[in-house]
């Protein structure tokens, strides 16, 4: 059993050992990937989770991994992908170059899928999508852009509910019970570690994907990552978030209006 | 009905459900006094996405206040939450929802295990949890946590499940304090403090 107080020094350690912040997180999410990380690795006390993350470098990058949730899907709400296809596009479209940031893009599922709407909306060739991510690990398997082939059918599914009218799988070759997308795609496509929590704004950004990735956060820490986003954002870009996130009540608000049902806010001041 | 007042007072009823269960609650709904001094947090599976039209129908059947739980909300008493589709449902110390986009548990994301468990560890003694019909064996190892940490389990009865897989499972395993059917669980429940 781990009380709370334990996982308060364990994320005391993290931040003097390593720098990384967590203070914020979702405690209750926290605490169940810390039981459910213990469990997976038989690791039988705190005392001992607290030496190992201490010492050892490697199973702390391990600790981050398992306790951050790395989920995702290719086309996961596919009438989000449809107004990005209809409502927001269009608008990019007239701009001479696009600049979007996914934040907290976990494997990848979404940049890619992304690349897709510009590639059918011809804009491909004038955009950059800025992949970023606390973990190094899942950034890697952006990189490769090869993604379980047993997905595909749902993936296809969702693609064409969003509006898709090829066959999804034109876009990556199966092998050995992998989808290995279009090299095409991933040209577009720059990868970088950037902590949410302690690093700062770095270009100005067209459009900015955070989804799923504020729940995991305390009001506060939602409050500051909604700024780092709104001083990263263009005049009049976007900002799409998760669909159980909203800038409602926060700091930002004033600054923004909600486009459409979708969780899609354009930046008006 | 002395017996099912727990030893502190009710903060939480969880409830859980799946196949078979929304009828259920069609029905409970309508014979819970409005004026319960707890919440009410329900953790049902359903199809994908989409439909919030559910909390909007479940709130046809009640006085009390019938909405989806929003990640960060603080969890009043009085009120109907419904677990929204495809996240899991936590519950913090501070009294606030979160939501959690993890792995699938039990085939089910929201998972009522997820939930019962995490309410468990927040509310202790002062936490219901009832299951009802499914054809899952979700909710179990939630209820015998709850139990654990020492609140009170309530099963729908087999018997009158649409679908008993799930009761009985739970059941099998020791789970359950209390099995009811529709009018004895509004009962319990009406009578709870
Ligand atoms: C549930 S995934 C969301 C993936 C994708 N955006 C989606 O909605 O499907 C959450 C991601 O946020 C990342 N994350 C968590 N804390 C972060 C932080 N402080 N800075 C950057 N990324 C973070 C995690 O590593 C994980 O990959």
């Amino acid at each position: 059993m781990i009380e709370d107080e334990d996982i308060a020094i364990l994320l005391n350690d993290l931040f003097d050992i390593y720098g990384y912040d967590f203070t914020r997180y979702s405690k209750a999410s926290l605490k169940r990937r810390i039981i459910r990380l213990c469990a997976l690795d038989k690791i039988p006390s705190y005392a001992e989770l607290r030496y190992r993350v201490r010492t050892d470098e490697t199973y702390f990058k391990r600790f981050v991994e398992e306790i951050t949730v790395n989920v995702t899907e290719m086309f996961r709400d596919p009438s989000f992908y449809k107004s990005l296809r209809e409502d927001i596009l269009p608008v990019l479209g007239t701009k001479p170059f696009i600049r979007i940031w996914h934040a907290g893009c976990s494997t990848g599922e979404e940049v890619y899928s992304m690349a897709i709407l510009l590639k059918e909306a011809n804009l491909l060739r004038k955009s950059l999508l800025y992949a970023t991510d606390l973990n190094p690990s899942v950034l890697e398997k952006v990189r490769k852009g090869i993604f379980p082939l047993n997905q595909m059918k749902q993936y296809s599914e969702s693609y064409i509910a969003s509006g898709g009218i090829h066959d999804f799988s034109m876009y990556y070759t199966a092998h050995y019970g992998q989808a290995k997308f279009d090299k095409e795609l991933a040209e577009k496509i720059i990868i970088s570690t950037h902590n949410l929590v302690s690093d700062s704004s770095f270009n100005e950004f067209d459009l900015i994907l955070c989804r799923n990735v504020l729940i995991y956060f305390d009001k506060e820490l939602q409050d500051r990552v909604l700024k780092l986003f709104d001083e990263s954002l263009g005049t009049l870009g976007y900002l799409a978030l998760g669909t159980k996130e909203t800038l409602k009540f926060s700091a930002v608000q004033s600054k923004f209006r909600q486009l459409n049902r979708e969780k899609i806010w354009k930046k008006i001041i | 009905m002395e017996e099912n007042h727990l030893k502190n007072s009710c903060r939480a009823l969880l409830i859980g459900g799946s196949a078979g269960s929304l009828q259920v609650l069609f029905n409970l709904f309508p014979a819970i006094k409005p004026d319960f001094t707890f919440a009410v947090i329900i953790v049902l599976h359903r199809r994908n996405s989409g439909d919030s039209a559910l909390s909007e129908l479940l709130s046809t059947k009640t006085l009390a206040h019938t909405l989806e739980a929003e990640d960060k909300d603080p969890i009043l008493p009085g009120k109907f939450y419904l677990a929204p589709a495809d996240y899991h449902l936590l519950i913090e110390k501070n009294g606030t929802f979160s939501l959690d986009y993890s792995e699938k548990v039990n085939f089910s994301r929201p998972s009522i295990d997820v939930t019962f468990e995490s309410a468990a560890e927040i509310y202790g003694p002062s936490l219901v949890g009832m299951l009802l019909s499914g054809a899952n064996e979700d909710g179990t190892k939630g209820l015998l946590t709850i139990k654990k940490m020492g609140g009170k389990t309530v099963v729908q009865n087999p018997e009158t499940a649409q679908m008993p897989f799930m009761p009985q499972h739970a059941i099998s395993h020791h789970a359950a304090d209390y099995i009811y059917n529709i009018i004895e669980m509004a009962d319990f429940i009406n009578n709870l403090r």
